[in-house]
């Protein structure tokens, strides 16, 4: 049998993949988290992963727009068997080769931990060959899975992610359910789910998937008509709504702690969102205005503030602050309201910069206390009691109050004048002008609004770390926000909020674990990964705004549109003349 | 007094002298074209006088006031509305979307009304909206409909220019800058939309001044043709004047052999 080079390639990747998380420790840090007890750990998914995404893709072959794709079970399993072999031959070769060539010298991660579990603790002779063995079955599994029809495919799919999101999510969930008795009959005492809860959990995804199939189908074509669309769309808003305040009282401290960081994320999110997303202006130093909103709120309101202290009510700050973010916004605004493209985000980048160095500058030190900081801000008084990051259950609803004021301001202006505005700009700023709008209003309403935005999430940050330093405010902050758009989906409100969910509340934030302390290393590596990703598969983000979709979409939703219309794109036809 | 009066208007671009001291007047309610081989400097003529490009001398007295080197969406605001020679609409807004935008610099409600919902804000946003489609009926069913919520990038090459007409159109304008507005469109296109430039006139008061290539349509619309070469004006007057005149035929067809002068006039040929 002749080897495929599609297969070939696949199988070199999966080994590569295979080698490389190993090499850098990720399999072993994940090793420590159980998903499955006891026999299955992340470390181990990552390792057998590879293989199985591996045989899949090779199973796939080269996707053609124009023929069906063929599904055969033997015939997927068979190339993905040949790709997951190449896949273990490849990692089996890499741990051969650690010695003769000194390795470790180049990646301190390797060592005997990893050997253990790369062998599965058979040692390495006989470890070789179950590993080689592990990885050509689960390259066949992942290549068999792709040979299914449609249904059952998508069935396995469901059940495994569901069986994954369970036993990820297990703080969450236990969290939730409160009651240690059921809890315990989920999940291990030792972590992670027990054998024969996941196999209900996987049972029950695939049944719902099947029982509510043509449900969906009829959601999805009720949302299309008009009336009770909207009614549809309200009641989804209400559950959400629902879910957001209940939520927090259910779950403890530490998750609640996790949520505020994702809230603070999301209002950023939605303040670059404005900038980038709507009016079209790459700004690389968004972090900016984050500072200006933390360390204003902690000037006004801390009685450590070095030279000005008024020691103001949070709320009465509050105001005070967004003045002093709109005026940064038109200072950074104003001298880059000529420049373009590449030139502006070089520029903002720079900015962004400027801000955190002024901070520890001479000059400003006397006033903002430089490297040593503010500390002892005090919360956000409600009531008779101080809310700060010591009380989470509270702080979490003070972020989801602005997070709603500032969907709320995106929401609004995305349809209107404005936003109009600003989305002609993104697409032709010369035209935009030429038809009467002043750029130079549009993009500094745009910059303003922004960074009001980012000031609400500075003044609820100072509150709620009760200190603030420089180091809060790098680059990284300004990268991540930018991130966390892009996976989600620019221009869009819930694209904004699920990239956060996953990148901060799940991976972690730049200065905060996520929910899954395993990740807090190779974070920047998965965010890179999930970028990369995005950009070839699905550059619109996870939930795209229409708009944008289109941009990137042009010829296929043209085709559509023609679909549509059966024909009419072409040209009317002549009725009349 | 002429609408629109331009005198010595100058522009150039490094050794290049797009426009070298153009005269030009128009008066309220003609037509008039703009012609002359490509390179004439036409589109740097409408350029120039849309505020996209400041002009390096002379001046542009319109209704009265002189707009050199204002802004172009100062310009816009005053009356002044241009299309593309190669049509830039905002191709991922709808059609609909296209034609409100226009009417950006005739409305006003800013964040605040946003944020609040204000009922003024309601109000405008309602008003765009009607204006919009009537503008659009201006082509009858060409962009009517469906069409409203497409995006601009599925529309034909004929409907991309009749939507950047609409846009100009939902600016308001006293005067309307038409850049080759038959481009690319098939005769029986060209003849509806020959009609609509005189229904431009007639039912919607505005001026306009167009560059077009097409003699027919030239024929047929304008009250005036003004003939440029090498950013110099060299012909004006009505159809039949300009089409017999000696120095016209010369800058399109070039000098007949045997007489003096050297080539560069076939440069652009």
């Amino acid at each position: 049998m002749s080897l495929d080079p599609l297969t070939r390639r696949w199988g070199l990747i999966g080994g590569a993949i295979m080698a490389f998380t190993g090499a850098i420790g990720m399999l072993v840090s994940f090793d420590e988290r159980i998903l499955i007890s006891p026999i299955l750990s992340l470390g181990y998914l990552t390792l057998l992963l590879a293989p199985a995404i591996a045989g899949h893709m090779a199973a796939r072959g080269k996707v053609s727009v124009l023929e069906e794709p063929e599904h055969d079970v033997a015939q997927g399993a068979q190339k993905g068997l040949v790709a997951g072999l190449i896949a273990g031959v490849f990692a089996v070769v890499f741990m051969l080769a650690v010695n003769p060539f000194d390795l470790s010298e180049f990646f301190p991660n390797i060592n005997d931990r990893m050997f253990d579990m790369m062998t599965f603790d058979f040692g390495l002779g006989l470890g070789s060959v179950v590993l080689i063995v592990a990885s050509a079955l689960a390259g066949a599994a992942g290549g068999a899975i792709y040979g299914l029809d449609d249904e059952p495919r998508e069935g396995v799919f469901r059940s495994a992610i569901w069986v994954i999101l369970f036993s990820l999510f297990e703080l969450v969930v236990s969290d939730v359910i409160e009651v240690d008795a059921i809890v315990d009959l989920i999940y291990a005492r030792g972590g992670g789910l027990h054998i024969w809860s996941a196999i209900i959990i996987g049972a029950l995804a695939w049944w719902l998937g099947v029982r509510y199939k043509g449900r969906r189908a009829e959601l999805t074509q009720m949302a299309k008509d008009s009336e009770a669309g909207s009614r549809l769309r309200w009641s989804l808003i209400g559950v959400a709504a629902l879910l957001v305040i209940v939520l927090p009282m259910l779950v403890g401290g530490i998750v609640n702690e996790l949520l505020i960081n994702v809230a603070l994320f999301i209002l950023m999110g939605l303040g670059l969102n404005i900038v980038v997303g709507l009016a079209g202006l790459l700004d690389l130093g968004y972090v900016a205005f984050f500072a200006v909103g933390a360390y204003g709120m902690a000037v006004l309101t801390s009685p450590l503030s070095p030279a000005f202290s008024p020691e103001l009510n949070w709320w009465v700050a509050l105001p005070v602050v967004m003045v002093l973010a709109a005026i940064a916004g038109v200072l950074v605004g104003t001298p880059v309201i000529r420049m373009r493209g590449d030139y502006l985000a070089i520029v903002t980048l720079g900015f962004g910069e400027i801000v955190r160095i002024l901070i520890l500058s001479d000059w400003l030190t006397p006033f903002l206390g430089g490297a040593q900081g503010i500390t002892r801000i005090p919360g956000i008084p409600l009531g008779a009691t101080s809310v700060s990051g010591t009380s989470p259950e509270l702080f979490i609803y003070m972020t989801m109050l602005l997070v709603g004021v500032a969907a709320y301001i995106s929401y609004r202006t995305q349809e209107s004048r404005i936003g109009r505005a600003w989305a002609a700009m993104r697409e032709d700023e010369d035209v935009a002008e030429a038809i009467g709008i002043s750029t130079v209003q549009a993009k500094l309403l745009a910059f303003v609004t922004g960074a009001i935005i980012a000031s609400f999430a500075g003044a609820l940050f100072s509150a709620k770390v009760g200190t603030v330093f420089h180091n809060s405010f790098d680059v990284l902050v300004s990268i991540i926000i930018l991130v966390v758009v892009i996976v989600g989906g620019m221009g869009s409100i819930r694209g904004v909020a699920l990239g956060a969910l996953i990148l901060i509340g799940v991976l972690g934030g730049p200065k905060s674990q996520g929910l899954l302390g395993e990740f807090a290393e190779f974070k920047l590596l998965i965010y890179g990964a999930i970028l990369v990703y995005m950009m070839l598969q699905r550059p619109e983000g996870l939930l795209p705004s229409v708009r944008r979709s289109r941009e990137l979409h042009q010829e296929e939703a043209a085709q559509d549109a023609w679909l549509d219309k059966k024909g009419s794109f072409i040209e009317e036809p002549e009725a009349s003349v | 007094m002429p609408l629109l009066e331009i005198r010595g208007l100058e522009k150039q671009f490094g050794g290049i002298k797009a426009l070298g001291g153009v005269d030009f007047h128009i008066d309220e309610g003609e037509i008039v074209s703009v012609i002359g081989p490509n390179g004439a400097g036409k589109t740097s003529f409408f350029n120039v006088i849309s505020g996209m490009f400041p002009p390096d001398d002379g001046t542009i007295v319109f209704d009265g006031d002189n707009v050199a080197g204002h802004l172009p969406n100062e310009i816009t605001k005053r009356g002044i509305a241009r299309t593309f020679q190669n049509v830039r609409l905002f191709p991922n807004l709808t059609v609909l979307e296209n034609v409100m935008v226009g009417q950006h610099c005739r409305t006003k409600q800013g964040i605040w009304g946003t944020i609040f919902q204000t009922k003024a804000q309601r109000e405008e946003e309602q008003m765009i909206e009607d204006n919009a489609k009537e503008v659009l009926s201006f082509f009858g069913t060409r962009l009517a409909g469906y069409r409203h919520d497409q995006p601009a990038f599925v529309l034909s090459y004929a409907n991309r220019r009749r939507l950047e007409i609409a846009r100009a159109m939902a600016t308001e304008p006293r005067l309307i800058l038409l850049d080759e507005p038959t481009a690319g469109m098939n005769p029986k296109e060209t003849v509806e939309l020959t009609e609509l430039i005189g229904k431009l006139r007639s039912d919607r008061g505005l001026t306009v001044v167009i560059i077009e290539h097409d003699m027919k349509v030239v024929k047929n619309v304008s009250d005036r043709v003004v003939v440029l070469d090498h950013g110099v004006k060299i012909a004006e007057g009505d159809y039949d004047t300009v089409s017999t005149n000696e120095d016209v035929i010369e800058a399109y067809l070039g000098r007949p052999h045997g007489e003096a002068g050297d080539d560069e006039e076939s440069e652009y040929e």
